[in-house]
């Protein structure tokens, strides 16, 4: 058990050491997340009447497509000097390698998560810091980070993978993306936690099962 | 021509045939019109089919892709790819549809209901699944992979279904109009005429993946040969 943990916390710390370097995932995740939120808040012009109609929905928008250019940042790093190549090479079984990479991206896109949410305050006037909010954020950054290690995983090589990420990455998490939209608005709007609920059920649903099945599955990406 | 010699595929095709042909008769000729919609409803007698049939597909491929991972043969994927065309297509054709439909009878194009939603979503992520076949080199990697991708596809169904139906509870359907319980006039006739289509789309959807799958062999086919000749060229070059 120790052993496992200590191969799963080698593999993180090698992935917060390769972006403590270049700090690449999380400043490319916050910045294009911020940009797609202030271009929506010169679009719409939030007032106190539409800023909790049309926020939420920007803000999860805004998280999922900046997650996609962090990912597709995160797998660059692989390709350059075929560094994936050398972690296959290593005695360490392939859902450790996969617990290890989601581990790091879950990290990266926590950090940034929480910036955005800043931003987000600025621009749209909603109170996001609120308990159930922060629960669907952390739920939807768990999917988001197995689901998208293992999309990346696989895209990774094919020359259109720019392309193909998204394609793939956003509809498979689209039930994460509608319950993080509805629990962000109906909290944010001052309902209570029995809105939320079923929602927060989903997620943890969600989570449960792709977490599993991405980890699962994951052995055969790297099957060569 | 003896008997044994024809193809069994050629059977499909005419049987196809017929059956199409005769549940064309009809929902545009024999079933009377629907006297609540008008002739707008007789969509319902190719929107079901195809939704069905695209249903059908879709279990197809997470079948057998679940196959090919477990036996690595060949055959699982050139399934799986060819349901997933034939598939796309008949979805396509079953949001088409269905869009025709609404505008007269919902008065909008698209609304958020959760049969909708569900549709279009796993309508991307099988273009996606598609897309990435086009873009990945044939090989073992390329089936192994789309496999992958088809399984999570068909895992995400049922939580995406959820999903729409908990998004739709909150905010209420748009459905306009006089004409919108549609549920409760299924009269002998229309049932009877969906029942003969549902089965001529059935049929229509054997006989578009016997053929997808015969030019799937072709391609393999191909592929090996093509190998060989570059081996030869070679081989015989030193």
């Amino acid at each position: 058990m120790t052993a496992t943990l200590s191969i799963i916390w080698a593999l993180t710390l090698k992935e917060l050491r390769i972006e403590s370097r270049n700090r690449d995932v999380a400043i490319a995740i916050v910045m294009f997340a911020s940009l797609v939120i202030a271009i929506f808040a010169i679009a719409i012009e939030p007032t106190s009447r539409n800023a909790i109609e049309t926020g939420p929905g920007v803000l999860w928008a805004a998280i999922t497509f900046a997650g996609v250019v962090g990912l597709t940042r995160a797998t660059s790093h692989e390709l350059e000097n075929d560094a994936v190549g050398a972690l296959m090479m290593a005695p360490v079984s392939r859902d450790l390698l996969f617990i290890g990479k989601s581990l790091g991206n879950f990290l990266f896109l926590s950090v940034a998560t929480v910036i955005v949410f800043v931003v987000f305050t600025f621009m749209f006037n909603l109170p996001v810091f609120r308990a159930e909010i922060l629960l669907v954020a952390l739920l939807s950054t768990i999917g988001f980070s197995s689901v998208g290690t293992l999309f990346s995983s696989l895209t990774f090589r094919v020359r259109a993978r720019e392309v193909l990420l998204p394609m793939l990455f956003l509809p498979s998490v689209s039930p994460l993306l509608f319950a993080a939209i509805r629990v962000t608005a109906a909290a944010a709007s001052g309902e209570s936690w029995s809105a939320s609920i079923p929602w927060l059920q989903l997620a943890v649903a969600y989570d449960v099962v792709f977490v599993t099945a991405s980890a699962l599955l994951f052995g055969y990406v790297l099957d060569d | 021509m003896a008997f044994s010699q024809i193809r069994p595929q050629t059977v499909l095709h005419v049987a196809t045939l017929i059956a199409m042909a005769f549940a064309l008769w009809m929902m545009f000729v024999w079933v009377p019109t629907d006297i609540n919609q008008g002739v707008v409803q007789r969509i319902l007698y190719i929107h079901v089919p195809v939704a069905w049939v695209s249903m059908v597909a879709i279990i197809g491929v997470a079948a057998a892709s679940v196959l090919y991972l477990k036996t690595k043969n060949e055959r699982w994927d050139r399934l799986a790819v060819s349901m997933a065309e034939v598939g796309v297509m008949f979805g396509a054709v079953m949001l088409i549809s269905g869009m025709i439909w609404a505008k007269p009878v919902w008065e909008v194009w698209w609304t958020g209901e959760a049969k909708l939603t569900t549709a279009l979503i796993l309508f991307f992520i099988y273009i996606a699944y598609l897309m990435f076949r086009a873009y990945f080199p044939a090989g073992d990697q390329r089936m192994r992979l789309s496999a992958i991708i088809a399984i999570i596809g068909a895992i995400d169904t049922p939580i995406i279904y959820y999903a729409s139906v908990l998004w739709q509870e909150a905010h209420p359907p748009l459905i306009v109009g006089p004409v919108a319980e549609e549920e409760n006039l299924v009269a002998a006739e229309i049932g009877l005429t969906l029942l003969v289509s549902v089965i001529a789309f059935t049929f229509l959807f054997f006989s578009l993946l016997s053929a997808r799958l015969g030019l799937a062999r072709m391609e393999s086919e191909y592929e090996v040969l093509k190998f060989r000749i570059a081996a030869s060229i070679a081989g015989s070059g030193q």
